[in-house]
């Protein structure tokens, strides 16, 4: 991993880039939520995103996993094979096809359901039973329900909450539900999984099992991370990469070291001295 | 004027005002149950009901209801202690659902006996019984477990769904040649069942594929409107469905008091099986009506269980709690939502034939708003989501009134069955027989942690 100079553009040295977003401009009525945001993320990294409030963060997010449309700008996916694809213009559900699966700031499980159903649900993602199928119960249905129960307990088993399956998710603990929203974006079968603020609201104990489980699904699924982050320890200790965005525009990228003492970010954090 | 301190204080208190509402409601109940006024004088009703000794009845009687209510209470504090309790200690654990056969036999057999039962029970009236179990019920409950699909499973709001019936009616009104216009062929009454079934579908997917993009309040009128829009082209368009004359109705002119029939319009035959030597025709029976609804409305529950239960199931369930987060798990939203529409539309479309053919004639008026709202109570009342309940709910909202019609006057009756779904709606709101789903969904409401509106909108985007 080669280092950026702190100041020059982002994408111009990645090899192999999973992901490229390349002069994405957002805005709300007058209000620029990213302006010119590009960056590129190499295939199997974890690139934090970090930035003061507001600075464009989870515009971002919601730019990559369809659910916001830039008004320019590109966004592409480039799979194993080299074959690129644009994720503009795509619903939520298309770009989860594609193979990017998200995680929210604010945990958005499915509160009424068992963490099992919660995960089988994006299991199913990339299944394909019907209304027809699941009525006749033909043997097609029958298959992927049994490779759907095996693939959801694996993956609880991966996240740890194996024994607590049968629970309904608004009862788990904090730190569990995020583990559980992990687990049921990985359901989804993605090469790049977005996570927004993991860490936020979890305990000290929690924050550290999130810490290896990120690393865990990194290095043993080979899939790689976009993370949003607040705390910094945790973006310092799992990152191998840094973009720092402000006011929607990106200030500085590099390793997590050099991006912690550029001045730019400093000032970004801390206010410029009058 | 000064109030002293302690009687202000017991105005106050929960239990008086409960206490003061359950004399209001013995007052009115009083009021609905005496001598009616007249358009002279007006108030000479009110006056004979409320100065006559006949009130402290109804007073005592609302003090009962409050004593009920507040020993109800105070049972329920405990209970929820108790859950409290547990919930803090254990954790929630959920078990798998499962099938209790014996119960499901028992039902079944029960049944299969029912017009049985009805004669042996009810032999003065047997043939009036039969009928509203296959008119009133068994029709109804095939509508009902449609809706439930559309309701229940996809949390969508559909008040035009009697629309579909309608397609489904006229439809084999058509294929059976009992429509002004004829079709290149005539068809039995079995084999209009596909094409009642596609017609729904292709016209639940024509109004849902541009309006299931809106959300829930948005969805409801423009479904009010469809059923209207389907009522009116039924009434108007004459010269292809027969207009308000509707289908199957002689047409007769009357001459000083004597009325001839002027032309006899084609009914819509009754179902007929020749097949492999085997004969048989419905007739005007009703028994082999219930019958053959009964072996429809068991192959399409086991279906419809099955598709609760799979993949598809899952989608509305994700799409009903969190329409954001179902998009984020690779669920096209609209595409499940229209296969919902699509999948209730064909069930109302299919009990539409059975209509048709069992009737043989019916008017436009029949398919108005009110039958598409009285589905709905049916589903909401029985519990929304739960097949079960949705059965449970129409056979009792269905065979209520009419056990009660020669106790209270017809026109009061409904007054009666609909205080019931208030009471119902107010202290269970889940429905008799709620869905595990739906009742966990409308508990965490309370607890403040899902989304509060069972039937509408989800959450918005952050």
């Amino acid at each position: 991993m080669t280092a950026a100079p702190p100041a020059a553009p982002p994408a111009a040295d990645v090899r192999d880039p999973i992901l490229s977003v390349r002069e994405v401009t957002l805005r709300f009525g007058g209000v620029t939520s990213l302006a010119d945001v590009t960056l590129a993320q190499e295939r199997g990294e974890i690139l934090a995103v970090i930035g003061p409030n507001g600075a464009g963060k989870t515009s971002l997010f919601n730019c990559v996993s369809g659910v916001y449309q830039p008004q320019q700008g590109s966004i592409t996916l480039r799979d194993a094979d080299g074959q690129e694809t644009g994720v503009v213009g795509r619903k939520p559900s298309r770009v989860t096809g594609l193979g990017i699966a998200r995680t929210f700031q604010n945990i958005r499980l499915f509160n009424a359901l068992t963490a099992f159903e919660n995960v089988k649900i994006g299991v199913e993602a990339r299944q394909h039973t019907g209304p027809v199928g699941a009525m006749l119960r033909l043997p097609r249905t029958r298959r992927e329900e049994g490779e759907g129960d095996a693939r959801a307990f694996e993956l609880l088993d991966f996240v740890g909450l194996r024994a607590r399956s049968n629970e309904v998710a608004s009862g788990l603990p904090y730190g569990a539900q995020r583990r559980l929203e992990i687990a049921r974006a990985l359901g989804t079968g993605p090469q790049l999984l977005l996570l927004d603020e993991p860490a936020a609201g979890t305990n000290p104990v929690e924050k550290v099992e999130l810490e290896g489980l990120i690393r865990k699904l990194n290095a043993e699924m080979g899939i790689s991370v976009l993370l949003i982050e607040h705390d910094m320890r945790l973006v310092m200790s799992v990152a191998t990469r840094v973009v720092v965005l402000n006011f929607g525009r990106v200030i500085a990228a590099g390793l997590p070291a050099q991006v912690q003492h550029d001045p730019t970010v400093v000032e970004a954090y801390l206010g410029s001295a009058p | 004027m000064a109030v002293p301190a302690g009687v202000a204080r017991l105005l106050r208190s929960q239990d008086f005002r409960r206490l003061a509402s359950c004399w209001a409601i013995g007052l009115v109940v009083d009021v609905m149950t005496g001598a009616a006024g007249s358009n002279t004088a007006p108030t000479a009703g009110l006056a004979a009901d409320l100065g006559h000794p006949r009130v402290l009845v109804f007073l005592a009687l609302g003090t009962v209801l409050w004593l009920g209510l507040t020993a109800y209470g105070r049972r329920r504090e405990q209970v929820r202690a108790r859950i409290q309790l547990v919930s803090t200690n254990a954790s929630r654990l959920m078990a798998p659902p499962r099938v209790r056969y014996p119960a499901l036999v028992g039902v079944l057999v029960l049944a299969i006996l029912a017009p049985q039962l009805v004669n042996v029970l009810l032999p003065a009236t047997k043939v009036f019984w039969q009928q509203v179990l296959v008119d009133d019920v068994g029709i109804f409950v095939l509508l009902a477990i449609g809706l439930n699909v559309v309701v229940g499973f996809a949390g969508l709001l559909d008040l035009g769904y009697i629309a579909f019936y309608a397609i489904g009616a006229y439809v084999s009104a058509y294929w059976t040649g009992a429509l002004p216009v004829q079709p290149p062929f005539h068809l039995n009454p079995f084999w209009t069942f596909p094409m009642a079934v596609a017609a729904a579908i292709v016209a639940g997917v024509i109004l849902g594929a541009p309006t299931l993009r809106l959300r829930g309040d948005y969805l409801a009128i423009v479904t009010l409107g469809f059923g209207e829009i389907i009522q009116i082209v039924a009434r108007n368009l004459t010269s292809v469905t027969g207009g308000p004359q509707g289908v199957g109705y002689l047409k007769t002119r009357t001459v000083n008091g004597q009325s001839t029939v002027v032309a006899r319009q084609l009914t819509v035959p009754h179902f007929s099986i020749h097949l492999l030597g085997i004969n048989f025709d419905w007739t005007l029976d009703n028994v082999p009506y219930y019958y053959l609804l009964l072996v429809l409305a068991v192959g399409i529950i086991v279906a419809f269980r099955l598709l609760e239960n799979s993949r598809v199931g899952r989608a509305w369930t994700a799409i009903r709690e969190d329409e954001v987060a179902a998009e984020a798990c690779g669920i096209n939203t609209l595409k499940y939502k229209i296969m919902a529409f699509a999948i209730g539309a064909s069930t109302s479309g299919f009990a539409g034939v059975l209509f048709a053919s069992k009737n043989g004639f019916f008017d436009p008026p029949i398919f108005s708003v009110q039958l598409s709202i009285l589905v709905l109570v049916f589903v909401i009342f029985g519990g929304m989501g739960s097949i079960v309940g949705v059965i449970v709910g129409t056979a009792v909202l269905q065979v209520l009134p009419q056990s009660l019609r020669h106790q209270f006057p017809q026109q009061d009756l409904f007054i009666y069955v609909g205080a019931l779904l208030v009471v119902m709606m107010i202290f269970r709101p889940q429905g008799l027989i709620p869905s595990r789903r739906r009742s966990r969904e409308l508990g965490l409401a309370e607890e403040g942690v899902g989304g509060a509106d069972a039937m509408g909108a989800p959450g918005t985007a952050p």
